[in-house]
């Protein structure tokens, strides 16, 4: 039985990949541009589960993370030529790192609403800062670059057209959903599920807690800085407004709309957040944040483990 | 010697008096706000993140009656109230069925409800920023400034708000209630406290406080669709430094916090004055993470 279930769970695998993988060849282009904009989100959205929906801790700060890849890739971008797409991605992973790690030491000590205020905090001095410090980042106006040709080293060497950034973008995040896979499933990663359950009891065993939580943040910030990159590398340019908390806001929209603690369900969120912003967008203009709060209060009611949790409940049925 | 004197003489003496009573007064708002939120936070285990928003719809159904009537003390008033009845309203129809769930789901569901208010805001009253004319003019002389009264009737307001209220918890009956509540939720309601209906007499008093704060700030700055958010996000601060849940840490605390700012802005510009009130919140957190101004706990 558990072999099987197993088996239908890779050939779901492959046929979603292959049915994304196909997409930008079939849709045309505004539907491609949002189809690789969900995956860029959903990404966003995985990595902060690994917080939310394993460990149990909620970040209000994960646009910190996300913006600063954001600024590291346009930093590498900007200043080294030509421009190269894995500096880029280096340069952005290293700076959401390094905020990751800034952060993790001070609000790790906290727990529950104590910690989801001190990560809201967190991305609002990092805001300020970028918002203020113009010489740097630009202020108000951000960054913008060229985006770098797809390149593999000594290999192959190409600009990116709007297929090939999609197929980039899925590669990448198809790979990090199966890391952050295997992370959950490891023995690491049964840690951080006790510590959701338990925190004391875990710490009464013997596990280091603190030390592992300052590893999954940082590994979510990590992930959250490759989204980043990608959405800098999709829109060419780099802005305060994705640093400002409200994108954390957004992020934990997409875990609880999709369902935590499941990887796919955040993915999925973010696929129908946007689409129903781009639904409602349509009668309500800028204001589609009203009926879509709306549903989302709703949701939080009415259907806590979110739209995966509530498929899986009905076909269990 | 000399260098000494000299930096005594380098300090803007005046400045830092006129920064101190801009400190104290937007200090009392703050407490005003935050004193809403602690309560709230004490005795529903809800971390209201709409706080920021029922802050700027109360200034905002100022802007409405104070044109309609003219009068700024009936604005006060009626937004106060229409707040209060809204804020019971979203207490009964998002929180009550959250009861005994994660606190965490409430900030989501707070957080969900500022996202819809703010938008509603917005689209009612568009992005250009609204004044509220203040009920008199006039002021005094302080160094270089003509300092208006307001502004000190704002701080004295305030503390009267705030006073009639500590009162009011302490001998009132729902005072008593909502105390009994705090204390013990289930004993509490074993006693015959009708506790659902507490919390909600609790949130809309939260909530017609953060309007009433509103409507009185709003003459100080333009009112406009996102001043909730520098607010809740201040009373946040607030609330943790001074001690989650207890009233009197938040008004010290508030004060404190916005006498720091108000000393950074002499130097840097406001925007930037607001990550000393970050810094304070982070010492906090690693310092003592009960809050500066509680006694310590045993």
């Amino acid at each position: 039985m558990k072999q099987r279930s197993r088996k239908t769970y890779w050939i779901g695998f492959c046929v979603v990949v292959a049915l994304l993988a196909v997409a930008p060849l079939v849709l045309p282009e505004f539907w491609r541009r949002f189809l690789t904009e969900i995956l860029i989100w959903g990404l966003l959205a995985m990595s902060s589960d690994l917080l939310i929906g394993y460990t149990g801790m909620i970040s209000f700060g994960h646009s910190a993370f996300f913006g600063l890849g954001m600024y590291g890739a346009a930093a590498a971008l900007l200043t080294v030529s030509p421009p190269n797409l894995w500096l880029a991605i280096g340069y952005g992973l290293i700076a959401a790192a390094g905020v990751a790690l800034f952060v993790a030491y001070f609000s790790t000590r906290l727990r529950d609403i104590y910690f989801a205020i001190t990560t809201l905090i967190f991305s609002q001095i990092f805001y300020v800062i970028i918002f203020t410090w113009t010489e740097v980042t630009g202020g108000e106006n951000g960054l913008t670059f060229r985006r770098p040709a797809l390149s593999i080293p000594w290999i192959y060497a190409s600009p990116f057209t709007n297929e090939t950034l999609h197929w980039f973008v899925l590669a990448v995040v198809t790979a990090s959903y199966l890391i952050l896979r295997r992370i959950t499933q490891s023995p690491f990663g049964m840690v951080l599920q006790s510590i959701r359950e338990n925190e004391g009891r875990t710490r009464a065993i013997g596990y280091p807690v603190e030390r592992y939580k300052v590893v999954a943040v940082m590994l979510s910030g990590v992930f959250a800085g490759l989204a980043g990159v990608l959405y800098a590398l999709q829109n060419r340019f780099a802005a305060p407004d994705f640093v400002y908390f409200l994108v954390s806001g957004e992020t934990v929209i997409f875990n609880v709309m999709g369902g935590i603690g499941t990887l796919v369900g955040p993915l999925v969120g973010a696929g129908f957040f946007l689409l129903l912003r781009e639904a409602f967008s349509r009668f309500f203009t800028e204001y589609y944040l009203i009926p879509v709060g709306i549903i989302f209060i709703a949701m939080v009611i009415f259907m806590p483990r979110g739209l995966v949790g509530f498929a899986r409940n009905w076909l269990n049925r | 010697m000399n260098a000494a004197l000299d930096l005594l003489a380098a300090i803007p003496y005046d400045q830092i008096l006129i920064q101190t009573v801009n400190g104290i007064v937007t200090g009392m708002i703050l407490a005003l706000v935050a004193s809403g939120l602690t309560l709230i936070f004490g005795i529903m285990d809800v971390v209201n993140f709409a706080h920021g928003e029922l802050f700027m719809l109360g200034a905002y159904i100022g802007v409405v009656v104070l044109a309609a009537t003219g009068s700024f003390w009936l604005a006060l008033v009626v937004a106060t109230l229409v707040v209060a009845l809204l804020g019971a309203a979203l207490q009964i129809v998002t929180l009550r069925p959250l009861l005994g769930r994660d606190p965490l789901t409430t900030i989501l569901a707070t957080f969900g409800i500022s996202l819809v208010l703010q938008n509603y805001a917005l689209w009612q009253f568009g992005p250009v920023a609204r004044k509220i004319q203040e009920p008199f003019t006039g002021g005094f002389q302080l160094f270089y400034l003509e300092y208006p009264w307001y502004r000190l009737l704002i701080a004295g307001l305030s503390a009267v708000i705030i006073g009639a209220f500590w009162l009011f918890l302490k001998y009132g009956t729902w005072g008593i209630w909502i105390r009994a509540t705090t204390q013990d939720r289930a004993m509490a309601q074993a006693m015959g406290i009708p506790v659902p209906w507490v919390h909600t007499g609790v949130f809309a008093i939260g909530a017609g406080m953060a309007a009433a704060s509103g409507v009185l700030f709003g003459p100080l700055v333009g009112v406009n669709h996102a001043m909730g958010l520098d607010w809740v996000l201040k009373a946040f601060i607030v609330v943790v430094v001074g001690g989650m849940g207890n009233l009197g840490g938040s008004i010290a605390a508030a004060i404190f916090i916005s006498l720091l700012e108000a000393y950074a802005s002499i130097w840097v510009s406001p925007a930037q004055a607001v990550i000393v009130s970050f810094v304070v919140l982070i010492l906090t957190l690693l310092v003592r993470p009960t809050g500066l101004f509680v006694p310590t706990p045993k």
